[in-house]
């Protein structure tokens, strides 16, 4: 009697069990490796590597602009998802379905297309050139890039939880004499705020990694136009495995704050919202 | 009858998407500016893609594709793709009928964990395994080295490289698709509840014969689209498979690896052509996620169909 | 097939679900376990189907769950030949009405699987029998509340199983399909007369359909019963609420005397008024107001010593003889109450307002349904 039953739908240890050890091989070991190989570099190695001029100039680059991209997909991320819950015009399914493509095509190809359409004789490009404005091989470039990458999130986060917003809650407001600036800025906004945050996190998390659409528009130059990832890889060509694993331990660490950051909106939202 | 479910529907639809009397400046200024935004970030380098690859016209553009290395980059993705896709499919499977249908302690960890890749930036992800398997590496020594008493031997006897090879940018695809249909089954099934497999439970059914004719039926769409979104990933994956390739042409490139290439070479129009085979790829997966989402949400709809019936009748 | 289980205890976390509970089911009965949510009446129900499991206990007798006297503690919930009806059905979505209902035959192992024809069949055959003969190409979608309960129902007697469970079986239907489908399901019940035992939280239902009604409380078992016995010789204070209507009074002070402090009940057709007779030992009471819609006319009164509110359902053409006017002073005549002291069980009648007989402590209960004065 005192033995555990078995529970009633079969299946658990067998499905765990794989679980567990995939997710062991695959995700936890080789993780793992960069922090155990991280740890056995010296404090003065360890800060040597990601202390550098070059390596610092890189950080700014990347979570800089990573940071501009992810804030300038807020407002525009916002109107997006509003327009497409509320108005009614022609080809918004598809304009819909097209929110996702930064989701969907491969970086490398994304990379080259922008760099194509923003460079000197691009077909954008060739219409800034003249305002004295240069995107390809500079940060901008890069901001093009990563606000590409990180605009599928906002839209996505804040477009069901407006979806879901009852109408009932503006006419209200409305009956009680709210303008609609009012009810946008005091019932709507307030609203979106978590999704908006969380949206604005992960859009922020994904550029920071980001590489493959990058590299071929932002020119690369050291100290200027280098982001982190591709410090890494250079690093490695030239076998410097200790200085790779280094940074890489850096960019996990931030990206896992991130996450965790992530994670703790989320509850939070769902605490607010149960 | 069924007129009057059918308005209840519509009405019950439309008075979502009402826009509540926004003047009609405000609609249409709303509407330009997100417009121009997708325009000048998602139309124009998509459109980029193709009028690139056709600039030489379409001679040179099936060209790009007959050179055999475009071919053996075309080989290798899919047999990456084929390896990882299957792989992370029966893991989801696995973690999403213990995550949804058990109660432990730890799920939400886990939950956390499948998505770690995410978080990881794909160089990151190269980057792990060739710390593991490169010759600086954990196992590193025992490939080719040959001195540890059977995993060395073996791997001599067989002749394997991991890292700058095929291996390695199967483990690389594996780790960076490794959550997307974990991912999409989980709520899925948790929304579903367990109450339908109880129900065969009781009625007799074995495990295998409820996974089969109950659980694989009710979420075979979502999981459709998993297997769409990790293959779409898996052959289009740049960074963490440029970190693990030798870079080897006719031998360790991929499509990606092959139109950097390319794109390197100045040889823009026969990158572009290559892309744009990836290109209708993601394009083919947009549509398939739409067609899964517009099936659910008909399900959804017969479902409130029903229940409008119920009040109705 | 009669149905015991013993002793079962079953904990969530810190909540305490069922509280050594005991329970025995006599074969071919329709019995209701009935009480309020929380109660613990679902979790008992899973646990006989084996759906959940009792609390382990270090005593072997405790936590056990009997079949015909068969121990079928450790019968997984699939060889138990218990049929479930689930409170939202369960019906497999992306399967037709039809193959809903075989599906418990088409997964019996090869060997003792019927063929394809008799399994046809015997679809047919249940089709009928819940009267949804024309839908059994239908998909659980296309169906109202009241259909989706019924092939529920079907699928679940496909099997032929030894005991039926239902879960609030008609809690998601809307009133008027439910009263059809309780009628429904008692002429289902006297056609198969299978064990079936049915959870619900409504007092109506539970009297109405049942041979014999469990009422639940706090995890416990407060009473076993017909219906007869559970309306009128309730137990405790709870049944006594929970069952229907009833005022609440103070008793032990003032025209209401008894030995000790106790709390009368008394439900309101039991309440009678008269008027005239001003006897000096009658409970007197205000007219607050007289509802006389409806098929019996309610009135709410006052009582004159304590102040306290009550009510009084009075046949109409009765309640139209007395001509009550609001704010008049009548006598108010008890046929039939009960009396709780302290939690302890006690019965009088009172009569002309008057106790008549002392309470006594431990005395059977006297039968008091249908006195008239």
């Amino acid at each position: 009697m005192t033995s555990r039953r078995r529970p009633v739908l079969p299946g658990f240890g067998l499905s765990l069990g794989f679980t567990m050890a995939y997710l062991g091989l695959v995700v936890l070991i080789p993780l793992a490796a960069v922090f155990i190989k991280a740890s056995g570099l010296t404090w003065h190695d360890f800060l040597a590597a990601v202390g550098s001029p070059r390596v610092l100039a890189s950080y700014r680059v990347t979570f800089g602009v990573s940071f501009l991209a992810a804030l300038f997909n807020v407002p525009f991320g916002v109107i997006l998802a509003w327009v497409l819950v509320r108005y009614e015009f022609p080809g918004r399914r598809l304009v819909d379905a097209l929110v996702d493509l930064p989701f969907a095509l491969p970086t490398a190809v994304a990379g080259i297309a922008l760099t194509a359409v923003y460079a000197k004789n691009g077909w954008i490009g060739r219409w800034l050139e003249p305002l004295g404005i240069q995107v390809a091989y500079t940060w901008l470039g890069i901001w093009v890039a990563l606000t590409f990458i990180g605009l599928p999130f906002v839209v996505r986060t804040v477009q069901p939880i407006l979806e879901e917003l009852e109408p009932e809650l503006e006419e209200a407001a409305s009956t009680l004499g709210a303008t609609r600036g009012q009810t946008f800025r005091r019932v709507i906004l307030p609203a979106l705020r978590p999704a908006i945050i969380t949206g604005f996190a992960l859009a922020f998390a994904r550029a920071v990694g980001e590489y493959g659409s990058v590299v071929f528009i932002a020119g690369n130059r050291p100290l200027h136009t280098e982001i982190t990832p591709l410090l890494i890889i250079t690093k490695l060509e030239q076998y410097d495995y200790r200085g790779a694993t280094a940074l890489a331990s850096v960019l996990l660490f931030g990206s896992f704050g991130l996450l965790f950051l992530i994670q703790l909106l989320q509850r939070r939202a769902r605490r607010a919202a149960g | 009858m069924a007129g009057t479910v059918s308005t209840l529907a519509h009405v019950a639809k439309h008075r979502q998407r009402r826009s509540l009397g926004d003047p009609r400046w405000v609609r249409w200024s709303l509407i330009g500016l997100a417009l121009l935004f997708v325009g000048l970030f998602l139309v124009v380098p998509l459109a980029a893609v193709f009028t690139e690859a056709l600039r030489k016209g379409v001679g040179a553009y099936f060209a790009a594709f007959k050179d055999p290395d475009a071919q053996a980059a075309i080989r290798l993705t899919f047999l990456a793709a084929g390896i990882a896709v299957p792989l992370n499919l029966v893991f989801g499977l696995a973690a999403s009928w213990a995550i949804a249908k058990f109660e432990f302690r730890g799920k939400a960890l886990l939950i956390a964990l499948i998505e770690l890749p995410f978080a990881v930036s794909p160089v990151v992800s190269g980057l792990v395994y060739v710390l593991l398997f490169g010759a600086q590496g954990w196992f590193g020594p025992y490939l080719g080295a040959g001195d540890h008493p059977w995993l060395g031997s073996w791997i001599n006897a067989h002749d394997i490289q991991i890292i700058f090879a095929v291996p390695g940018i199967v483990l690389a695809t594996v780790f960076v698709t490794f959550p997307f249909v974990a991912r999409e089954l989980i709520p899925l099934m948790q929304a579903q509840g367990r109450d339908e497999e109880l129900a065969a439970v009781t009625l007799g059914a074995s495990g295998w014969q409820i996974f089969r004719r109950i659980t694989l039926p009710n979420v075979k769409w979502g999981l459709f689209y998993g297997v769409v979104l990790c293959n779409a990933r898996a052959m289009g994956e740049f960074g963490a498979v440029s970190v693990v390739s030798g870079h080897i042409r006719g031998q360790t490139n991929t499509i990606p690896l092959h139109v950097e290439i390319l794109y390197n070479e100045y040889n823009i129009q026969a990158a572009f052509a290559i892309a744009s085979l990836l290109t209708l790829l993601a394009l083919v997966t947009l549509v398939l996620k739409n067609l899964v989402e517009w099936r659910h949400r008909r399900v959804i709809e017969a479902a409130a169909a029903a229940d409008l019936r119920q009040f109705a009748s | 097939m009669s149905i015991e289980v013993r002793n079962l205890s079953k904990h969530f976390g810190a909540y305490t679900a069922l509280g050594n509970v005991s329970l025995k089911v006599d074969t071919g009965r329709l019995t209701a376990l009935l009480g309020p949510s929380g109660s613990g009446k679902t979790t008992l129900l899973r646990i006989i189907a084996g759906l959940e499991y009792p609390d382990p206990s270090a005593d072997p007798e405790a936590g056990r769950v009997l079949f015909h006297g068969e121990d079928v503690s450790h019968v997984a919930a699939g060889k138990r030949g218990v049929g479930f009806v689930f409170q939202h059905y369960a019906l497999f979505k992306h399967m037709t009405v039809s193959d809903n209902i075989a599906f418990g035959l088409t997964v019996l192992p090869r060997a003792t699987r019927p063929s394809r024809e008799q399994i046809a069949a015997r679809v047919r055959e249940l089709l009928g029998l819940v009267q949804l003969d024309q839908l059994g190409g239908r998909l659980p979608d296309q169906l109202s509340g009241g259909q989706r309960q019924r092939v529920a129902l079907a699928r679940a007697l496909a099997v032929n199983p030894k005991v039926l469970l239902l879960d609030e079986p008609f809690g998601a239907l809307d009133a008027q399909v439910r009263k059809e489908m309780r009628s429904w399901l008692r002429r289902l019940h006297e056609q198969i007369h299978v064990t079936t035992v049915f959870v619900t939280h409504d007092q109506e239902e539970a009297l109405e359909l049942a041979d014999e009604v469990v009422v639940m409380n706090n995890a416990r078992i407060e009473q076993v019963g017909d219906p007869q016995e559970v309306y009128d010789r309730p137990v405790s204070p709870f049944v006594i609420e929970f069952l229907g209507n009833v005022n609440r009074l103070a008793a032990g002070t003032g025209k209401l005397r008894t030995p000790g402090e106790d709390v009368l009940y008394v439900r309101p057709h039991d309440v009678d008024i008269q008027r005239g007779t001003s006897d000096p030992h009658a409970l007197r009471a205000r007219v607050l107001h007289v509802f006389s819609a409806g098929s019996y006319g309610r009135v709410l009164l006052q009582r004159a010593d304590s102040g306290e509110q009550f009510e009084a359902e009075i046949a109409r053409d009765r309640l139209g003889d007395l001509e009550l006017k609001q704010g008049e002073e009548v006598n108010v005549v008890f046929r039939h109450v009960r009396l709780f002291p302290r939690g302890e069980f006690t019965e009088a009648d009172v009569r002309d307002g008057r106790l008549s007989e002392a309470p006594r402590p431990g005395a059977p209960p006297v039968h008091g349904a249908g006195e008239h004065i």
